[in-house]
């Protein structure tokens, strides 16, 4: 809080001693709580967020536009700096609409770390977008329901996960995706990433669930001397991770049941991310409501939330708390982890990694390893290359801070598909040069883009770990499926 | 279990990098930790050393001579022309005379290796004179390869273009005041559009990347690469002049083609004026360190604060920092090193912070000196002396920031850069090379230090020497 929101003089009349002032005014020790400042207060009739000091903090040095992967290739794009702060203030006269471009930000949220004053600009950006749809655009068009449908992927997934083989040969028929094109703008260029013949939901009820992992986990903490102790976390998976990747979400339970984890799988809905970059609010609140009561469950009963989707960590730790107001929801951001991050911080990982081997795993080479932009935002662009170090048999090759391009369901839109692989094309080009021959990356949507670009097939950082530490007794040889790339023949 | 490492910088600017650099030259194992991007695309790109003398350097005079000369108007001295033969005449509490000549001398060559061929200027003590987008001229000691042709010491007549969607460099003002500033050359300026941009809001960024992918953009004559076209909208402009100045958009990750392949097609010498931010010769410089610190096996951490730390209060030393608390959105990430080095930035970069009571270093809440009045804080004056500028922590020879008794803070905590207080880097433009000098000893220091830790561990008599060691440095005896 500034000292231009703190009214100290009003609190004090005869006192003059500063101090006693001080800590009335502010709360910062003694005082009683009916003698406390509460900022919020000063508009008690106000239930929308308040950026106006989000806009204020803003001195207009455009740090954010030199970090806009679109402003970069797109010069239609105005930037993130009047997307956030300067429409914010234009928006103050009654008669101002958001202005259209607010639908090409791709909401990767680099702006976000660039900021030397940390302006919220995605919450501005989130918001804006949000208003837009809400009141300008046409609920009938064709750009909201193929938005609505992208941003809600999660409910189509389980009616094609019913039928794997059948919608994965369905999808992947030239003639539905040139409908796809020509009726929803979704474009034909790409192809739809396949569905797992199992999800990762059968797989675990099969496994046994909760049970069988606080047993493993029991039995993983006797082997390593820790007995009597508790560990305990709840996995958010995400959507990706148990309809079409249930490879990635096997390997955080097996990594994490070798360091003695029982490990939760609390109910769970969408993070929001998809709705976030489509302005469906309302959408990501109901989604939000859900795994924000699970989650604080889970925590309740003792776990810390795990993500293994860098956009997922990235929406409960950031956007929930920015966005809504549910109860529970400030101890849900504050106890997300991004999975390697909490084996890093609570397991002594180096040591447990030092003379492991991948050499004679099929499908663990070298990587070129590109960090989610998401994943970059919480801090964590350099921690895989770090961590998988000491693993013997695998080099992982950093391709540069660029963008992939993609943003979630931002590429798959036949409007911005060319923008998506300009922007990718400098990942795209350190891949090729990299000494590696396959993609390793945190998000689901990035690895799609690279395999688009490269033809590579993508990993995620957990089945490396995995294979790793695990003498792979459950395991199994990962489904090769890559997109063919923008010609198909890669 | 806390992430470990010999040393550990907090800041990602200048100082924080060269600091990073020079202890992991020094065979240490280092992290830097940085909340923000630097704010390095806020700078001109240019390295400047020493441009002005503070109106205080020199003088012996008694303090009511010294108030009456900064009253008149001449409270800075200079252009200087040798930055290495000023440095004497700054005042005792200045940075550089904590540092000592020999090391910015060292720190500067140490820089140079950094950044090879990227940067020019080491060939002389001397200030170079580099014109800016405003038409004045910078003393400054490095300057970026992209610049070099348009010194304003050279004599050659100069054309400068600016572009209508770009209205911070507006070249037949910016030329009208080089001539005005006495350049010894005609200068002139012409404003054309760009081709292939459209909107008067495009980010430099995008002009960069037009030309560094070399994009087909439409011309008169149909489509063309982006440096085709705009070589041929510059030809018809020029006279004579056998070198050409552009605002500093002049590609991102590849500027030395784009300029090579501008020269072929004109002809001429080709040369970048530094403009105000965003900047991209600050972008290609923290590019440049960046990767540096990537091939030097530094690890960073980008996007997340520091915002405490703790003691060793179990041996009972509380002034030995035994770890600092990365924070990310509430989730509390430790960090552990032997060694600490502080390099948050000033009042701008918010190393140092102040409210209506008093002026403060956040993280470790170092002693920051100032007067208990804040209306003495600053001068009347707008361009006056203005005490807050020097505000920052006050340090010992090794670079540890002192308490309010003299005694450091800390004894395994240095700082580098703008958080160090007693100099006005904006006033006397020396920003960059205090931040390279106590960077470069900070970092220094805190590898000696890792040294003799280890040292003293594998002798098996650690917490002596460790004693030793830091009673050695409190008495300044290193």
């Amino acid at each position: 809080m500034s000292d231009a929101e703190r009214p100290i003089d009003e609190t004090s009349s005869t006192d003059t001693n500063d101090e006693t002032n001080l800590e009335r005014a502010g709360g910062v020790g003694t005082a009683g709580p009916e003698e406390e400042f509460e900022p919020v207060d000063v508009f008690p009739e106000s239930e929308e967020m308040d950026l106006r000091p989000g806009a204020d903090d803003c001195y207009k040095c455009s740090t954010c536009d030199t970090n806009c992967p679109v402003a970069e290739v797109d010069d239609e794009f105005p930037g993130p700096k009047f997307q956030g702060p300067e429409q914010w203030r234009l928006k103050r006269q009654e008669d101002k609409d958001v202005d259209d471009s607010v639908m090409k930000c791709s909401n990767c949220m680099r702006c976000d770390s660039a900021c030397p004053s940390s302006v919220p600009l995605s919450q501005m950006h989130n918001t804006a977008r949000g208003e837009y749809v809400e009141e300008q655009m046409n609920k009938l068009s064709r750009e909201y329901w193929r938005n609505r449908m992208l941003a809600n992927y999660r409910r189509l997934a389980p009616l094609a996960a019913m039928f794997p083989r059948t919608s994965n040969f369905v999808m992947g028929l030239s003639p539905v995706r040139w409908l796809g094109e020509k009726l929803l703008g979704v474009t034909s260029e790409r192809e739809f990433p396949d569905f797992a013949t199992e999800t990762f939901h059968a797989w675990w009820a099969k496994r046994g669930g909760n049970e069988t992992s606080r047993e493993r986990a029991k039995q993983a903490r006797a082997e390593r001397g820790e007995e009597g102790t508790e560990k305990r976390i709840a996995y958010f998976h995400g959507c990706y991770a148990n309809y079409n990747t249930p490879e990635v979400a096997k390997a955080l339970v097996r990594v994490y049941e070798h360091f003695g984890y029982e490990i939760m799988i609390p109910e769970q809905r969408c993070s929001g991310t998809p709705m976030f970059a489509n302005g469906m609010l309302a959408d990501a609140r109901r989604a939000a409501e859900t795994n924000v009561e699970e989650l604080a469950a889970a925590i309740e009963d003792g776990a810390d939330v795990i993500a293994s989707c860098s956009s997922c960590s990235m929406s409960l730790r950031q956007e929930y708390p920015e966005l809504f107001d549910i109860e529970g929801i400030d101890d849900v951001a504050e106890n997300t982890w991004d999975a390697v991050e909490y084996l890093r911080v609570h397991e002594d990982l180096k040591t447990e990694l030092e003379g492991t081997s991948v050499a004679d795993v099929e499908g663990m080479e070298d990587f070129a390893y590109h960090a989610p932009c998401h994943a970059r935002n919480q801090g964590l662009a350099g921690q895989t290359r770090e961590v998988l170090s000491p693993i013997d048999g695998v080099d992982v090759h950093d391709v540069g801070d660029s963008c992939s391009g993609i943003s979630g369901t931002y590429g798959w839109k036949e409007e911005h598909y060319d923008t998506s692989m300009k922007i990718g094309e400098e990942m795209f080009e350190h891949m090729e040069t990299a000494d590696a021959e396959a993609g390793l990356t945190e998000c689901p949507t990035c690895s799609m883009q690279m395999g688009h670009g490269t033809g590579y097939e993508i990993t995620h950082t957990l089945e490396v770990l995995e294979a790793a530490l695990t003498t792979g007794s459950e395991s199994q040889g990962r489904p090769v499926a890559t997109d063919g790339g923008p010609d198909g023949n890669k | 279990m806390a992430i470990e490492d010999d040393v550990l910088v907090i800041g990602g600017g200048i100082a924080g990098v060269t600091a990073a650099l020079s202890a992991a030259d020094g065979g240490a194992d280092v992290r830097l930790v940085t909340h923000k991007q630097s704010t390095l695309r806020s700078a001109s790109g240019l390295i400047d050393v020493l441009g002005y003398l503070p109106a205080s350097a020199g003088t012996t005079g008694t303090d009511e001579e010294n108030e009456q000369k900064a009253g008149a108007g001449t409270a800075l001295e200079g252009p200087v022309v040798d930055p290495f033969e000023a440095i004497p005449q700054l005042p005792e509490s200045h940075p550089y005379r904590t540092v000592g000549v020999d090391t910015v001398r060292e720190a500067l060559a140490f820089f140079d290796e950094m950044l090879g061929d990227d940067y020019v200027g080491a060939h002389t003590d001397d200030n170079a004179l580099v014109p800016t987008h405003g038409g004045s001229v910078k003393p400054t000691a490095r300057y970026p390869t992209s610049t070099a042709a348009g010194l304003a010491s050279d004599p050659r007549d100069v054309l400068l273009v600016g572009f209508e969607t770009l209205p911070s460099l507006e070249a037949p003002l910016a030329a009208a005041h080089l001539e005005a500033a006495g350049a010894p050359f005609e200068a002139r300026g012409v404003t054309l559009s760009f081709p292939g941009i459209v909107r008067d809001d495009a980010k430099v960024t995008r002009y960069a990347h037009l030309l560094d992918h070399d994009e087909a953009v439409p011309t008169d004559s149909g489509e063309t690469g982006a440096r085709e076209a705009l070589a041929a909208a510059v030809e018809p402009h020029i006279q004579g002049e056998s070198r050409v100045g552009f605002p500093a958009v002049l590609g991102d990750d590849h500027p030395d083609d784009v300029r090579a392949t501008l020269e072929e097609a004109l002809g001429v010498d080709v040369f970048e004026v530094p403009m105000g931010p965003p900047s991209l010769p600050g972008l290609r410089l923290e590019d440049r360190l960046y990767a540096t610190l990537e091939s030097a096996g530094v690890e960073v951490r980008s996007g997340v604060p520091v915002i405490d730390y703790e003691t060793d209060e179990s041996e009972g030393d509380s002034r030995r920092i035994d770890r600092v608390v990365v924070d990310r959105n509430g989730a509390k990430l430790p960090h552990r090193a032997t060694e600490y080095v502080l390099a948050t930035g000033g009042l701008v970069g918010k190393g140092i912070g102040s409210n209506r009571e008093r002026v403060t270093e956040p993280i470790f809440d170092c002693h920051v000196p100032h007067a208990t009045d804040r209306y003495d804080w600053f001068s009347e004056d707008a361009f006056g002396d203005h005490p807050f500028a020097r505000f920052g922590v006050v340090p010992d020879d090794g670079l540890r920031p002192l308490d309010g008794d003299g005694d450091p803070e800390f004894v395994n905590l240095r700082a580098a850069g703008a958080v160090l207080g007693g100099y006005d880097y904006a006033a006397e433009k020396s920003g960059s090379g205090v931040s390279i000098a106590t960077g470069y000893l900070a970092g220094r220091r805190a590898a000696e230090r890792v040294a003799e830790t280890r040292n003293a561990d594998a002798n098996g008599a650690s917490e002596n020497a460790n004693a030793n060691a830091s009673d050695a440095e409190v008495t300044g005896t290193q």
